[in-house]
């Protein structure tokens, strides 16, 4: 068997009430999977909310530590990291809404000089600057575009984009991307699956892409897991597990999904 | 058509500012025509800052400066009054609004106040609509929200109690209760799961077709249009760029840009290459000559960047603005 990029191993994770109630909510409940060093895909958590899909992800991310269970990066597990910037030099996060991610009173540069001052260790200015370059380049953009501007001078892709870019700079080997598209426009959507895809194929970066959105997932996915009140519902090969699923759950979320085809005035309609 | 619940003439509605001697003019709605027809639920479809939120402001007469009418008419006819909704003083505007005009949003947790009981928000709203005693009026919602299958106790709970499907229910429930005669309905879907989505669209869709009302439904999701809307208008930088019954916009766009909306939409079980659009949408301040999508059009040339394509009708009942309409490919 390969060396392992990351390990999630029977991991659990419950969060209690507050002083007051004794309500204790399980969000992940004994999740396990596990993604080859040597092999980059795309690794699909699918799920609603509540499901716990961005819990397991901020576990991932080393965020939230477990209540039970192991996540272990290149074997080394999360709760004793000798050194938490070597972790997040190789473990970068995309967030939902760039808008959110980026502070609107900051140039976006801004973040990436300093990611690129502090996870890739650079010094001087040029080697700074090339290496921001670089990271936009590789989205698709370049320094020049994006130099000095603020985040509402972008538009939600573009600075979906520069968050991506960020997140390339230290060379990550993995990156969460936690619902990615789901503030994007739909005709910017295309073009940011398509640039994970290419991420993937081409600089062999592993991603894990949390979404409920089952288009996308079904035309990035290696691999997918189904997501339902913090357990595995089910999990497989993404193109097998979308075309003919088998959990109950699994069953519903596919005929949930509303078809762009006309006419297809049955769904809605005769629901 | 018969006479349109609602019709939108040469609508242009400008963000205008000036400070410290710099003037700025956002087009956000530029020379829109449309009418909707009784019992029509109308599609309103674009990406975001493409001028569909100014829209239905104005259609509301929601209007707060910067926002400004330079041009144009909203009028609307209803059963038993025709109104210019910019035209009317502030008081008979409050008489309309949720008794002939009500509005369902995006986040219901907005609508709803945290901290007083879902109660009432129906009596805040809709009570001086209904009239009578407290009493009758209380018995009318309950009558209500069972048509829409919600139980009674929703009205003694706070809105952090219900879900999120549930509260979208709720708000509903409260735009329709006084039988309006024309619903705007903005993103009402958007922040729901896929599942609970399918529900609330279903609901939208009963009560609607029980009420007979019209519904302006806006999202940038084409795949809710594919299965709501009987009519659909796409807007592209603040001008209404396609207008069509939904089946003929779905199989024969005749726009680039509706064209390019259809062919990117991933589908489950198709997992053929989609292609992204290129370049940026326009900052609407200062908008490109001529057609405003001919930056990023495949079929942009000479005279697109010079003119501004009219909207012409393409085929029966289908309107669209693109000087090449008829190269355009089915998607």
């Amino acid at each position: 068997m390969s060396p392992a990029l990351l390990e999630v191993d029977r991991v659990s994770r419950t969060y209690s009430g507050g002083l007051l109630t004794r309500r204790r909510v399980t969000a992940v409940n004994d999740v396990s999977l596990r993604l080859d060093a040597d092999k980059p895909e795309i690794f699909t958590v699918v799920g609603e909310s509540g499901s716990g899909k961005t819990t397991l992800a901020r576990m991932i991310l080393g965020l939230v530590p477990p209540t039970s269970g192991a996540i272990r990066f290149r074997g080394a597990d999360l709760a004793r990291l000798p050194s938490r910037l070597a972790f997040m030099r190789e473990v970068q996060p995309i967030f939902q809404n760039p808008f959110e991610a980026f502070n609107p009173m900051k140039r976006v540069d801004r973040y990436l000089f300093a990611t690129a001052r502090r996870m890739a260790g650079l010094t001087n200015e040029p080697a700074i600057a090339e290496a921001a370059d670089r990271a936009l380049k590789d989205v698709g953009l370049s320094l020049a575009e994006v130099r000095g501007r603020f985040p509402h001078e972008l538009s939600g892709g573009q600075l979906q984009r520069v968050a991506i870019a960020r997140a390339l700079i230290s060379r990550p080997a993995l990156l969460v991307a936690d619902e990615p598209v789901s503030m994007i426009d739909a005709s910017l959507r295309a073009s940011i699956v398509n640039l994970l895809r290419d991420l993937c194929r081409r600089e062999r970066v592993s991603i894990v892409y949390i979404t409920h959105d089952l288009a996308t997932a079904y035309y990035v996915s290696d691999r997918i897991i189904i997501m339902r009140r913090g357990e595995v519902v089910e999990s497989g090969q993404a193109r097998a597990v979308l075309d003919n699923p088998q959990h109950p759950y699994s069953q519903l979320l596919k005929s949930s999904v509303l078809s762009p085809e006309v006419p297809s005035t049955g769904a809605v309609r005769h629901a | 058509m018969s006479s349109p619940v609602l019709a939108v003439e040469g609508l242009k509605a400008y963000y205008r500012t000036s400070a410290f001697g710099v003037r700025r003019e956002v087009r956000a709605v530029d020379d829109v025509s449309l009418a909707i027809a009784p019992g029509e639920i109308y599609g309103l479809a674009g990406e975001s800052s493409s001028g569909k939120t100014t829209l239905i402001k104005t259609i509301a007469n929601a209007i707060q400066p910067p926002l400004q009418v330079l041009a144009g008419s909203v009028v609307f006819n209803f059963r038993d009054r025709t109104v210019d909704i910019h035209a009317i003083e502030r008081e008979s505007l409050a008489d309309i609004r949720w008794k002939h005009l009500s509005y369902i949003m995006q986040g219901s947790m907005n609508v709803l106040n945290p901290v007083r009981r879902v109660r009432h928000a129906f009596v805040d709203f809709a009570f001086r609509h209904v009239g009578g005693s407290m009493a009758e009026f209380l018995d009318a919602v309950r009558a209500h929200l069972e048509r829409l299958h919600l139980g009674p106790d929703v009205l003694d709970a706070f809105p952090h109690q219900l879900s999120g499907g549930m509260r979208q229910r709720v708000t509903i429930a409260l735009a329709t209760v006084c039988r309006p005669e024309f619903i705007i309905a903005d993103e009402p879907t958007t922040a729901l799961d896929v599942v609970v989505q399918k529900g609330v669209l279903a609901m939208i869709h009963e009560v609607q077709r029980e009420l007979g009302s019209s519904i302006i439904f806006v999202t940038h999701d084409m795949a809710v249009h594919a299965n709501l809307a009987d009519r659909l208008g796409i807007m592209y930088a603040g001008r209404l760029v396609e207008e069509g019954r939904t089946a003929d916009v779905f199989r024969r766009p005749r726009h680039p840009y509706t064209r390019h909306l259809i062919a990117s939409l991933p589908r489950l079980g198709d997992s053929a290459p989609k292609e992204g659009l290129g370049g940026t949408p326009p900052n609407l301040a200062d908008p490109p000559a001529g057609c405003r999508f001919h930056p990023r059009c495949p079929l942009a040339t000479d005279i697109c960047r010079r003119d501004a394509p009219p909207m012409t009708e393409v085929a029966p009942g289908h309107r669209a603005a693109c000087f090449h309409a008829d190269q355009v490919a089915a998607p």
